[in-house]
C-alpha cells in the first residue's frame, strides 16, 4: 500500500517533533518538566482564589477558573507547537531549507510537528484536572459528563488551535526578530479575551466584543458545560445560548479562522520564498 | 600609523581592566538593548498580559484593592526574574553556542568582571522595563501607593537586586555545566518560581516552611518587604519584619557573589583542563 505524501509528512513530523521535545533529558526529568509547569500555573490561581474566598472551593466560580485554566494549556501547547517548529528548524537546527526541498507538504509537516506538544499538553491537562478533582473538590462526576459533547468539542478545538498555529507559523516565516514571542504573545492575549480564568463580563464593556469573536471563548465554555453542566451555565456571559448554539458558533468561527489561517500561511510562505527567508538565520 | 599604534600600545591591567570589562559588558545591555525598541515593547507587553489576567481574576473574586497593587508589583518584578533566567543564567550557554565563550575565557580580562558587567547592565536595563510595567499597570488599574520609609525601600530594592544578580551569576556557571538542558531549565524555572515566590499574592499565604524555603530566591523577601513598605495595609501581609528581611538579603548578597566567584573559577578550571566546556553540542 502506498502511503500518501500528506500522511507520511504528518507521521514523520510528529515522530521528529516527539524526539526533539523529549530527548534532551532522561524520562524522569522530562515527566517532571511536563507536569510541574502547568501545575504551578494552576496552583497560582488556586492560591489566589483560596486567599480571597478563604478556602470556599464550593463556589461555581472555582471550577470555572480551574477548568478554563486547565484546558487553556492546549492553546499554548498546540498553537506554539506548530509555529515554534519554524523557529526550531530555521534558527536552531538550520534544517528548514532541507524540509522545503524534501518531498513533503510543508503545512502538513508543521502541523505534525505540533503533535508532540499536543501529547505533553494532554498529559498536563489530565494531571491538572485530576489534581483538581482529587484535592480541590472540582465537581466532576464521570457519570454526569456529556462525553459526546466533550469529545466533539475537544477535537474541533484542537483542529482550530492547530490551524491558528499554522497562521502563526506563516507570520513567523516572514519575520526575523521576535519570532519566538509571537506564539507566546498570542496565547497570552487569548488568555485574557477568551474568558479562560474569569467571565468575559469582568472585562471593560468596550473590549468584550474581541472576546465574543474568539473561537476559544466558545470552546472553553463548551468544555466546561460538557464536564460540569449547570455549574458552567450559571455565568451570564453565554447563559442565553444552548449547547448546540454555542457548538454552531464554534464550528463557524473555526471554519472562518481555519480558512484565514491557510490563506495567511500561503501568502507568508510565498513571501518567505521570494525574499529568501527560508534559510534566513539571524542568531537574534 | 604611530597614532594608532600608540593608542593601542597602552594595556590596562588590574582593577582598571576589571572596571573597563564591567563597563564594556554592561554597555550592550544598557545602551544596545535600548536601541532595539521592539524588545522594549515585548518586554513590557508580555508581563502586562499576565498582570491584566491576574488583576481581572482578583476583580472577579471581588478582592480588596491591595491585591491589584500586589499583582502590578509582582508583574513588574517578573521582568527581573526573566532577565536572570534568560540573560544571565543562560547567557554563557548562548555564548558557547555562538562561539564567543572561548574568546571570553582566552581574553586577559576576568570572567567575574564579565558576569558583573552582564549583571549591572541587565539590572539597569530591566529596571526601565519594570518601571514601564509599574507605571502602565498603576495607570490602568488605579493602584495607590503610600511609602512608609524611602530609605528602607531603597535598601530593600538594592539588596534584593544585588542578591538576585549574585544568584544569576551562580546560575550562569551552573547552566553552562547543564549543557543543552539549560534552555529547558530556564523555561522550567518560571511558573514554579512565580508560585513559590509569591509574585501575585502575599508569600505569607503559603505554609511557613514553604515560604521559608522560597526565600532562597531573593525576590521572595524583596517583594514581601516592598509590599509592606509601599501599600497602606501592606504590613498585614508581611512574612517577616522588614528589618529582618533587609538583614537576610544583605547576607544573601555577599554569599551569592562569593559563591558565584568560586563556581566560575571551577568552570574556568574545567575549560582549561578538559577543553570541553566551550564545545558546542546541539
Amino acid at each position: 500500500m502506498q502511503t500518501s505524501t500528506s500522511w507520511r509528512s504528518f507521521r514523520m513530523a510528529a515522530w521528529l517533533g516527539w524526539l526533539i521535545e523529549s530527548n534532551w533529558t532522561d524520562p524522569f526529568l522530562f515527566t517532571v518538566y511536563s507536569i510541574v509547569k502547568p501545575l504551578s500555573g494552576a496552583a497560582i490561581l488556586v492560591i489566589m482564589y483560596g486567599i480571597i474566598t478563604q478556602g470556599n472551593f464550593d463556589s461555581p466560580l472555582f471550577p470555572y477558573i480551574y477548568l478554563g485554566n486547565a484546558f487553556y494549556i492546549y492553546v499554548g501547547a498546540v498553537m506554539t507547537g506548530v509555529s515554534w517548529a519554524v523557529v526550531d528548524d530555521r534558527e536552531h537546527y538550520k534544517t528548514l531549507k532541507y524540509m522545503y526541498i524534501a518531498p513533503i507538504y510543508i503545512p502538513i509537516y508543521l502541523l505534525g510537528r505540533g503533535v508532540a506538544r499536543f501529547i505533553t499538553g494532554s498529559i498536563a491537562v489530565f494531571i491538572t484536572i485530576a489534581a483538581g478533582v482529587l484535592f480541590l473538590k472540582v465537581p466532576l462526576h464521570f457519570t454526569e459528563i456529556d462525553w459526546l459533547l466533550f469529545i466533539v468539542t475537544l477535537i474541533l478545538g484542537v483542529i482550530m488551535l492547530a490551524l491558528l498555529g499554522l497562521l502563526l507559523a506563516g507570520v513567523t516565516l516572514t519575520v526575523a526578530r521576535h519570532e519566538g514571542f509571537i506564539g507566546e504573545a498570542t496565547a497570552g492575549a487569548l488568555y485574557i479575551f477568551s474568558g479562560a480564568v474569569f467571565p468575559l463580563d469582568i472585562l471593560p464593556e468596550w473590549i468584550r466584543p474581541v472576546g465574543y469573536f474568539m473561537p476559544t471563548t466558545y470552546w472553553l465554555e463548551l468544555l466546561r458545560r460538557s464536564l460540569v453542566g449547570n455549574v458552567a451555565q450559571a455565568f451570564p456571559t453565554l447563559a442565553n445560548f444552548s449547547n448546540m448554539e454555542i457548538l454552531g458558533i464554534l464550528l463557524a468561527l473555526s471554519i472562518f479562522f481555519g480558512v484565514i489561517s491557510i490563506w495567511v500561511f500561503r501568502v507568508c510562505d510565498r513571501i518567505a520564498r521570494e525574499r529568501g527567508l527560508i534559510d534566513h538565520t539571524t542568531n537574534y | 600609523m604611530n597614532a594608532v599604534s600608540s593608542k593601542y600600545s597602552h594595556k590596562d591591567a588590574g582593577w582598571r581592566l576589571f572596571l573597563k570589562t564591567i563597563i564594556a559588558r554592561a554597555y550592550p545591555r544598557l545602551i544596545g538593548q535600548q536601541r532595539e525598541v521592539s524588545w522594549m515593547v515585548f518586554d513590557v507587553v508580555m508581563p502586562m498580559l499576565a498582570v491584566i489576567a491576574y488583576v481581572f481574576v482578583y476583580r472577579a473574586l471581588k478582592a480588596p484593592e491591595e491585591y491589584i497593587g500586589f499583582v502590578v508589583m509582582g508583574g513588574a518584578m517578573t521582568a527581573f526574574w526573566m532577565n536572570i533566567l534568560w540573560s544571565m543564567s543562560s547567557q554563557l550557554y548562548w555564548e558557547k553556542e555562538q562561539g564567543n565563550l572561548a574568546l571570553y575565557i582566552m581574553a586577559p580580562n576576568s570572567m567575574m568582571a564579565v558576569l558583573l558587567g552582564m549583571a549591572l547592565g541587565g539590572m539597569l536595563a530591566t529596571a526601565l522595563r519594570a518601571i514601564a510595567v509599574t507605571v502602565l499597570g498603576s495607570f490602568m488599574f488605579g493602584v495607590k501607593y503610600e511609602v512608609t520609609s524611602y530609605i528602607q525601600l531603597f535598601s530593600v530594592f538594592m539588596l534584593a537586586m544585588a542578591a538576585l544578580y549574585g544568584m544569576g551569576m551562580i546560575m550562569a556557571s551552573a547552566f553552562l555545566l547543564f549543557g543543552r538542558e539549560a534552555w529547558h531549565m530556564a523555561n522550567l524555572a518560571q511558573e514554579p518560581i512565580f508560585l513559590a515566590s509569591g509574585f501575585y499574592f502575599p508569600i505569607k499565604s503559603l505554609p511557613f516552611w514553604v515560604a521559608a524555603g522560597a526565600s532562597i530566591i531573593p525576590l521572595t523577601l524583596g517583594m514581601d518587604a516592598m509590599r509592606q513598605l509601599i501599600f497602606p495595609s501592606g504590613f498585614q501581609f508581611g512574612f517577616m519584619t522588614v528589618r529582618l528581611e533587609i538583614l537576610i538579603l544583605a547576607v544573601m548578597s555577599v554569599l551569592f557573589v562569593v559563591t558565584a566567584k568560586m563556581l566560575l573559577a571551577y568552570v574556568e578550571k574545567i575549560a582549561v583542563r578538559e577543553g570541553r566546556i566551550t564545545e558546542s553540542r546541539r
